[in-house]
């Protein structure tokens, strides 16, 4: 198993209610990898029952780097929900905390 | 800097932006534009409030001071200032500009308001659907206080065009503020689509300022900063096709590389193929970054299709009141604790007085609060208890803070460090409006 965190950075963002998580990975292996095991249906699972409705992966091969549109999770919105972090800006590192089956152990971040 | 390029100072990337990193810019940067970005969607919507009960407020309560400090700068260089500070009140913001040029000895300064992004009486008229509830605007229950449409950059290029020294915006997309110098600089049309979206994509890295230069990418683990308290904000130069390459400025914090690059590139874009602004739907897709040296990168490969129709609209409504309190727990069993107390003010506020269970929440700070449930976190050291309701007045709202406080001697062992608070709040939701529906409009201030 290994951690997102070891391979990729992460930074949030929020449309009302759908967090947006920006992937980046460090470098190419990692981004292989990632493209690999960092599936929009692994990265519903982390989020679990706040989900609500399809999780979108966007791939960007030059960058390179992911883009997942996850509805739901931040409720009503920054503006709608009374919680104190209503932007989601901290679920980057939640979703850093992820563990991966990388499956054929060649995980190693080219850093 | 050279003839042939034009180059943009990114001064503010939110409201309440530092002040220096601005200054420093304005004194050494040799800029063509200096912009500040100062508005997000719950700003023009509060700005509306602070309007309707003083007709001279309603503009971004720190614009005066920062275009006092970076203003004779400017005059200096020649340095024109771009914003939306503006906010719900841009004629005020820009008579207040007019002030503050007089002051500083900058009396020569020529002030544009662009105005038109208002769009109350359109959207009453045309009653749109509201994204969020899938209902039309009047079947809303609460009272909507304001409109706000997105304009683009063409308001700020005809404010350019009249010669505007300085150019105070209402809402003008984040972008548009970056793109409008260009445009008129350049003298490009509507139709340069692939141009647009390369403009488009140099605002959107300028547009959060201090973000692209390694604010909000810090991590002393994973992505360390060097000089994080001096970060520099950044600059572009570009060309005629928009290429641009981004700096800061020699001597100041931060760093700016193809990491912090690729990582403002992708914030808060739902659709990398598809970033909509009311001048181009610009495809980032093909974007790359080169690092051209030290704190130096060229971005390219953006490109850009026809712009929408329609125009995004920004609706404020009446929200009712929040009451907030918060009280620690530490130690053995101190989750333990905190929900008990979480459990005695929720039935107090229900059964005392008479709030809805579903209006109030609860979170525990330092026990993954943040993470919303989502993680369990057995055996904190210590925890915040974080109690919300919503409310239809003040006095029902300020209940949630004296019953957290009422823990003290009322409730479980242990608690200390109370806090409460009580304000109203603005929703915002989102329409569209039809393109024609909205028309920009600028004026330039007699002296």
């Amino acid at each position: 198993m290994v951690r997102l965190d070891d391979l990729a950075d992460v930074r949030a963002g929020d449309k009302g209610g759908t967090l947006i998580l920006a992937v980046l990975p460090r470098g190419r292996a990692a981004f292989a990898v990632l493209e690999r095991c960092l599936t929009a249906e692994v990265v519903r699972a982390h989020f679990g029952p706040a989900v609500a409705g399809e999780v979108r992966r966007h791939v960007l091969p030059r960058l390179p780097g992911f883009v997942f549109r996850v509805p739901g999770v931040l409720g009503g919105g920054v503006t709608a929900s009374p919680v104190l972090d209503g932007h989601g800006k901290t679920l980057s590192y939640f979703l850093l905390t992820l563990e991966l089956a990388a499956g054929d152990g060649s995980p190693q971040p080219d850093v | 800097m050279s003839a042939r390029t034009v180059r943009l100072g990114a001064g503010a990337g939110f409201a309440g932006d530092r002040l220096d990193p601005a200054v420093d810019l304005a004194r050494r940067g040799e800029l063509d534009y200096l912009v500040f970005e100062c508005l997000g969607e719950r700003t023009v919507a509060a700005g509306q409030t602070r309007r309707l009960r003083d007709p001279r407020q309603g503009h971004d309560p720190l614009w005066g001071t920062r275009l006092r400090a970076v203003l004779p700068h400017c005059a200096r260089s020649g340095t024109v200032v771009v914003t939306n500070a503006g906010a719900a009140n841009p004629e005020a913001a820009g008579a207040l500009a007019v002030r503050v040029a007089d002051e500083v000895g900058a009396a020569a300064t020529r002030v544009a308001v662009v105005t038109g992004d208002d769009a109350l009486a359109a959207v009453r008229e045309r009653d749109p659907v509201v994204w969020e509830t899938g209902l039309r605007v009047s079947a809303c229950p609460e009272e909507l206080i304001s409109a706000n449409a997105y304009l683009g950059a063409e308001p700020v290029v005809e404010a350019l065009d009249l010669g505007a020294d300085v150019v105070v915006t209402g809402r003008v997309a984040d972008p548009s503020l970056y793109v409008g110098p260009l445009w008129h600089r350049f003298g490009w049309s509507a139709r340069d689509v692939d141009v647009l979206g390369r403009a488009t994509l140099v605002g959107h890295l300028l547009e959060c300022a201090g973000q692209l230069t390694g604010g909000y990418f810090a991590d002393p683990g994973t992505k360390p900063v060097p000089g994080l308290a001096w970060l520099g904000f950044p600059f572009a130069d570009v060309d005629v096709g928009a290429e641009a390459v981004l700096r800061k400025l020699a001597g100041t914090g931060g760093v700016l590389d193809t990491r912090t690059c690729a990582e403002q590139l992708l914030y808060e874009l739902d659709d990398p193929a598809g970033y909509v602004t009311p001048d181009v739907v610009a495809d980032f897709t093909g974007v790359e970054f080169d690092q051209l040296g030290p704190d130096t990168v060229r971005a390219r490969g953006a490109r850009g299709r026809a712009r929408p129709g329609e125009l995004k609209v920004t609706l404020g409504f009446r929200g009712g009141w929040l009451g907030e309190g918060e009280i620690g727990y530490a130690g053995p069993r101190c989750l333990d604790r905190a929900r008990l107390a979480a459990d005695v003010v929720r039935e107090r506020l229900v059964g005392v007085h008479g709030l809805a269970e579903e209006a109030v929440d609860v979170e525990y700070v330092g026990a993954a609060g943040a993470f919303r449930g989502l993680c369990p976190v057995p055996d904190p050291a210590e925890v915040r208890l974080r109690v919300t309701a919503r409310a239809a007045s003040a006095e029902a709202a300020r209940a949630v803070g004296w019953e957290v406080e009422s823990l003290y001697t009322n409730g479980p062992a242990g608690g200390g460090g109370a806090r409460t608070d009580a304000r109203e709040f603005v929703s915002v939701r989102s329409c569209v409006l039809p393109r024609e529906e909205v028309r920009g409009a600028v004026r330039v201030l007699g002296r």
